[in-house]
């Protein structure tokens, strides 16, 4: 086989199904520090999905629940896809990682975990990790390690769809009533606390230099494009303390683990059985 | 056109099998009959929706789960594009919507049966989505023309609906003894309900004559029901599961299916609201509808102030 078939070309968007195969027969495979980074961008994906999963049939409108559930398709595949190239590091499957590990040994940022709230506490929340995870991505095009890339491009390009629809809907709620102003500006004050997490660096990512991506470097960008649209809304970034994080070291929210539960549950009612 | 010139344009589309549009002129039952199946057809999109919602979030593997959301927030979009449909004859959506929280409308029976273990996202898929099949593919042809289009585009996705629900089953059913079992169970409590999907029995179905006049429906109730359960009977012999019915059979006379006798009064009372899930299906609604009154209104003044700043 030539090398140019087997290499892996941001261009060439990868099923999950396709990452598994390559992890399974050892053309892909991370180190133990590239997998646990990997489980930080595949948990933050696969916990908003779930979050995002429960408004499918309760939504705003007929065009809510299918934008909403776009949007948490979209963050499922990019989920599958990170959790399956993490799990070749350690011999396990996509379900192996998100069906059978407890709730220390998850990767998700707080912000991610914050339950849905109301619908503007669901777009707040959608915009700033859909901003964070763009510019994330965005960087992460360059990265070394040639899989992480692959896995970016395809993820770039959808989040940048996520970022217009939160940010759309951020105008709309802050310029729309006097109870949406009101609204939205209560679900701003609820989620910027758990902000500061996403942009906290670690030393994994010293460990990882060229293929991890920097977060207080994205910090910059993050703030002058979502700045843009808030102040466009006319919204003022508040003042709120922010909350302790913790969650890429295995501490998280109380709320993990009631979603973990629900996730998990039929899952580990059959352990090893195949759907 | 008056009426004379427009009933004579009318029978004229229908005695050459023609499309009637939007602009042309219809007889006042035509519209009305019309918008009450297109705009129940919606409302069952839309509540059907639920049951298999109910299982997105506990969905036993990622594929699973990123297949069924495909797949619920698909009935979404069939939702939206039969309401459009029935807007073209003069009904608003939010009218329609008004009367189906009001309890006013009527949707598919079998969406108020609760599903409760992973397999019923199989036999869903499989047994109620295929019936829609069987009763969606003739109305690709219905006389009247968003409809037959909307159900053309509907139906594209129907056959990826049917088809994952009938993987689920075979994986469950080549799975443990506990898994098959549960597959089992799931069909049997569901192939009663599918048979009913088609209407009440011929002889028991007045408005179908008129339909089958005017170019909306192409088969009776029993001849869709028959076919059916002939497709069934084959493809359950591949999931190496039963049917709950020991009195299938092919008539060679008929060269017809039969089935075992239906029970038409558990049908009639769940068609009245004596279903197990027939509350709970609509205060969903109602609450899904209510809770986002202040976004929609939000998404309305917005988008007034925007026209408003473009004309000063
Ligand atoms: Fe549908
Ligand atoms: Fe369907």
């Amino acid at each position: 086989m030539s090398e140019s078939a087997t290499r892996i070309t941001p261009g060439n968007a990868l099923r999950p199904e396709d990452i598994a195969d390559r992890v399974h027969d050892g053309t892909a495979k991370p180190s133990d520090e590239v997998a646990e980074y990997a489980l930080w961008l595949g948990d933050d994906a696969l916990i908003l999905a779930q979050r995002l999963g429960h408004w499918i049939s309760r939504a705003p409108e007929l065009e809510e629940d299918v934008a909403l559930g776009n949007i948490a398709l979209d963050q499922l595949g990019h989920a599958r896809s990170f959790l399956s190239y993490a799990g070749g590091a350690w011999g396990k499957s996509e379900d192996d990682l998100a069906y059978f590990r407890d709730e220390p040994q998850f990767r998700s940022a707080h912000l991610v975990e914050q339950p849905n709230g109301d619908f503007a506490v669901t777009i707040a929340r959608q915009f700033v990790l859909s901003h964070y995870q763009f510019e994330l991505y965005r960087r992460l095009l360059d990265s070394a390690d040639p899989m992480l890339a692959a896995i970016a491009a395809k993820a770039v390009k959808e989040v940048d769809y996520h970022r217009d629809h939160s940010s759309q809907w951020m105008l709309r709620l802050a310029l729309g009533t006097d109870e949406s102003r009101r609204r939205v500006e209560a679900a701003v004050k609820l989620i910027w606390p758990y902000l500061a997490e996403l942009f906290e660096d670690h030393p994994l990512v010293d460990a990882l230099p060229g293929i991890a991506v920097r977060p207080s470097e994205l910090r910059p960008a993050f703030d002058a494009v979502t700045g843009a649209v808030l102040a466009e809304a006319q919204l003022e970034i508040p003042s709120v303390p922010s909350a302790s994080g913790g969650g890429r070291n295995g501490r998280h929210s109380e709320h993990l683990g009631y979603l973990l539960a629900e996730m998990q549950v039929l899952a580990r009612q059959h352990p090893g059985a195949s759907w | 056109m008056d009426d004379t010139a427009g009933q004579a344009n009318f029978d004229a589309l229908m005695a050459a099998d023609s499309r009637v549009e939007p602009r042309d002129w219809m007889p006042e039952a035509y519209r009305r009959t019309l918008v009450r199946q297109i705009s129940q057809h919606a409302h069952s999109e839309i509540i059907g929706m639920q049951p298999e919602a109910n299982w997105i979030t506990r969905a036993p593997s990622l594929r699973r789960k990123a297949i069924l959301m495909a797949k619920v927030q698909d009935e979404a979009g069939h939702g939206l594009y039969l309401y459009s449909a029935a807007e073209t004859l003069g009904t608003p959506r939010d009218e329609m919507m008004e009367a189906l929280i009001a309890g006013k409308a009527r949707y598919s029976s079998i969406f108020n049966y609760p599903a409760v273990s992973w397999a019923d996202m199989g036999a869903i898929g499989w047994l109620v989505d295929g019936a829609a099949i069987c009763n969606q593919v003739p109305l690709c042809r219905a006389s009247y023309g968003p409809y037959a289009r909307a159900m053309v585009r509907i139906c594209k996705e129907e056959s990826f609906h049917q088809r994952q629900g009938f993987e689920i089953l075979l994986e469950l059913s080549r799975g443990s003894a506990v898994q098959k079992q549960m597959a089992q169970d799931a069909v049997n409590r569901w192939y009663a309900p599918s048979l009913m999907m088609f209407g009440p029995p011929d002889d028991d179905s007045p408005n179908s004559l008129q339909s089958m006049a005017w170019n909306i429906k192409r088969f009776s109730n029993d001849e869709l029901r028959s076919r059916f359960v002939g497709m069934m009977v084959e493809q359950v012999e591949v999931l190496g599961l039963t049917l709950p019915d020991d009195q299938i059979r092919f008539n060679e006379e008929t060269k017809k299916w039969e089935h075992g006798p239906l029970d038409w009064n558990e049908f009639k009372d769940v068609l009245a609201g004596h279903g197990p899930c027939n509350a709970q299906r609509l205060e969903r609604r109602r609450s899904a509808h209510d809770d986002g009154a202040w976004v929609r209104e939000a998404a309305a003044a917005y988008a007034a102030k925007q026209q408003a700043a473009v004309a000063a």
